[in-house]
């Protein structure tokens, strides 16, 4: 979560929505949540667990490029 | 009953010496329906922290009445807090974030108070020249 917040203070493009997945069971499971911490980036790009910052910025990269 | 505790409080004081300028914490809530218990919790819990520094301020909204400011901060969903620091950077919390969350609010709070992200000059510079919009969701659970 902090490497998603951080970039969206960097860049007005980017925002970051943390979702506590237990209260929100409908969204969790239209987003096939199993395993936390889910980051779904542009509802196309998605991986479980935490990413160093050069591979979550490449997921982030790959994710504009597919909403292209 | 609160949510934090002393040892809490000094210790989110503590992180909040890091503030760099004035924060507002826009809450929005429902008085009826499911969520409302959980609403009065988050809402509980943000005041609690804003308690903590002079430079935070909460305004909450309901979801129901407050449409126009939903719409234009993107949110649909409560309890929701948006973090805002010297503009609204897109910073989003969706339930109440105790647990594992809570240290993210704190950050949050921190770096939309000082307005630089703590990330790599290689980092920036790539998400300077974003082509599109980004809409990152980060899923967890309290614990």
């Amino acid at each position: 979560m902090r490497l998603a917040q951080h970039m969206s203070v960097a860049s007005d493009r980017v925002r970051s929505i943390a979702i506590e997945a237990t209260e929100f069971p409908e969204l969790s499971r239209a987003y096939r949540v199993s395993a936390v911490p889910k980051i779904v980036i542009n509802d196309r790009v998605q991986f479980e667990g935490a990413l160093p910052e050069p591979q979550f910025l490449a997921a982030v990269l790959q994710a504009v490029e597919e909403s292209a | 009953m609160a949510f934090l505790n002393a040892q809490d409080e000094q210790a989110v004081r503590e992180r909040f010496a890091e503030m760099g300028g004035p924060v507002k914490l826009v809450v929005f809530s429902q008085s009826l329906g499911g969520a409302a218990d959980l609403c009065r919790e988050n809402e509980q819990l943000v005041r609690e922290v804003a308690d903590l520094s002079d430079q935070l301020s909460v305004e909450v909204l309901n979801l129901a009445i407050d449409r126009e400011r939903a719409e234009a901060y993107g949110v649909d969903q409560v309890p929701a807090i948006v973090v805002e620091g010297a503009r609204d950077y897109g910073l989003r919390f969706y339930g109440v974030p105790s647990g594992y969350e809570f240290g993210n609010l704190i950050d949050a709070i921190i770096v939309a108070s000082t307005g630089e992200p703590d990330l790599s000059d290689d980092t920036k510079a790539s998400l300077s020249a974003l082509a599109g919009d980004v809409d990152i969701k980060v899923f967890s659970t309290p614990g």
